[in-house]
């Protein structure tokens, strides 16, 4: 494929994360706490893209994340692309799969359960993965993820 | 550790509650023992619950144990801003086994989490009460002398009451056929419904209740329709008074049907039903008795046989 342009700098090695939806994308940001990260990242906001209309993206320079992190994603934004760069080429590309558990990343919905209210990690099986539906490890409210709140 | 915890029923496979089941029979045939000696049972109560916790320290003190707790949230730490996990750490420095009945769902099970001792979940807001559960399953299984294919008609609030919720999970092992008796307004949520055709649980909904719609039972539950569960409050005094239990309504009534109700009973039974031999409640609420001392034992780590073995009998 010739490529056109290239509207981000191309990566030597990490991670590419691509087609998040642009009003995802700062989610995204806070999910995988790369505020936190010291490796140079390049983020492209509202790109255009055929598929989407207008995508966003994000390039982390040597940075590999495990499975568990990345499934993470699939809370906010299912349908991501992830490319895996070594030496300036793709080397693997990954889908991201709803895990069966959540811990930590999404918040109850139900005001009285305990982990609205004690300083705590959230946790969540994820009972219909499908239909997006979550259920309370604690208080077993069952929320979908449409609604759901991050931590 | 193995966790020797109880939060919730739903987790006790069938094998289980008939061993716990057993267990009790055990501790009504002898109730008081001397088989906790030496133990501490910690009653913490972050929400007010007199029956509950007078039944659970009846059935410590009746087998030998301490109980050291407290009654009222207003004494704990809780209020100058103490996280549960605090409370739970520093309580199961002093205890052998903790007993909690808490205002937030969830609770029991975090507790169980963090907690180094074992864990009984006495009540967590609306969520489970399995103490309860037991004592109504083990009132079930002695009037009627078996579990098995009973025809069980749940009558009130049934979207609330989180007691219906926990016994229609327990009873899932034992081929039930349910009956759902209540106001549209407090129908049975669709979640236990799609529980029910998940698990092969047979179920009918009626909105009217009367002498012929109840003629099939063999256990009746009665449960109260409260006010504050209601938005439109024309409805709820349109319904209010529809699903009282009237003494004239057990006419067609099996000879082996009971009325079990969780109490506290206002007005949904009436009282000349009290000396009807139908009634249960009362006998059903002193099992929870010998199911709590079952329990609590269970939670400690002392088997059936142990109790069957116990020398430490008082008559």
């Amino acid at each position: 494929m010739k490529r056109q342009e290239l509207l981000v700098a191309a990566l030597e090695n990490g991670t590419v994360i691509d087609h998040i939806p642009s009003d995802k994308l700062f989610e995204v940001v806070n999910v995988l706490h790369l505020e936190r990260m010291k490796t140079s990242i390049t983020v492209g906001y509202n790109l255009k893209s055929e598929k989407m209309g207008h995508k966003s993206i994000i390039k982390i320079a040597g940075k590999f994340f495990s499975d568990e992190e990345l499934n993470q994603l699939s809370v906010i934004s299912p349908n991501v692309t992830l490319c895996i760069i070594r030496d300036y080429e793709v080397v693997e590309k990954k889908e991201v799969r709803m895990p069966d558990v959540l811990k930590g990343i999404v918040k109850c919905a139900n005001p009285k359960c305990i982990s609205n209210n004690e300083p705590m990690r959230t946790h969540f099986h994820v009972i219909d993965k499908e239909k997006g539906i979550l259920q309370c490890h604690y208080c077993n409210t069952e929320t979908d993820l449409d609604h759901v709140k991050l931590v | 550790m193995e966790d020797r915890s109880l939060v919730t029923i739903a987790d006790h496979s069938k094998e289980k509650i008939m061993y716990l089941i057993r267990m009790a029979q055990e501790f009504e045939m002898h109730t008081n023992r001397k088989i906790l000696d030496g133990k501490i049972v910690a009653t913490l109560f972050f929400e007010p619950s007199t029956r509950t916790r007078l039944s659970f320290e009846t059935a410590a003190n009746r087998l030998g144990a301490r109980v050291i707790g407290f009654t009222d949230p207003k004494v704990t730490s809780s209020t100058k801003g103490e996280t549960l996990k605090d409370t739970i750490m520093m309580v199961s420095n002093y205890a052998d086994l903790i007993v909690m009945r808490h205002y937030l769902e969830g609770a029991a099970r975090y507790a169980s989490e963090v907690s180094p001792i074992p864990i009984i979940n006495a009540g967590d807001g609306a969520n489970q009460h399995p103490s309860q559960t037991m004592l109504d399953l083990y009132s079930m299984y002695k009037t009627q002398g078996t579990l098995d294919n009973l025809n069980i008609y749940l009558v009130g609030d049934l979207k609330y009451g989180r007691t219906v919720h926990s016994l229609l999970m327990a009873m899932r092992h034992f081929n039930p056929t349910f009956h759902f008796i209540a106001p549209e307004e407090l129908a049975m949520p669709e979640v236990y419904k799609l529980y029910c055709n998940k698990h092969n649980i047979r179920f009918v909904e009626h909105t009217d209740f009367n002498e012929d719609t109840i003629a099939g039972a063999d256990i009746l539950y009665m449960t109260r329709v409260q006010r504050e569960r209601f938005t439109d409050l024309m409805e709820y005094e349109k319904v209010k008074d529809r699903y009282l239990l009237k003494l004239h309504m057990l006419r067609k009534a099996r000879p082996n049907m009971k009325i079990l109700h969780p109490l506290p009973r206002v007005n949904e039974i009436e009282y000349a039903i009290d000396d009807d031999p139908h009634a249960y409640y009362f006998e059903q609420a002193h099992n929870g008795l010998f199911t709590r001392q079952a329990l609590i034992c269970d939670a400690l780590g002392i088997t059936l046989e142990d109790i069957k073995a116990d020398k430490t009998i008082i008559n």
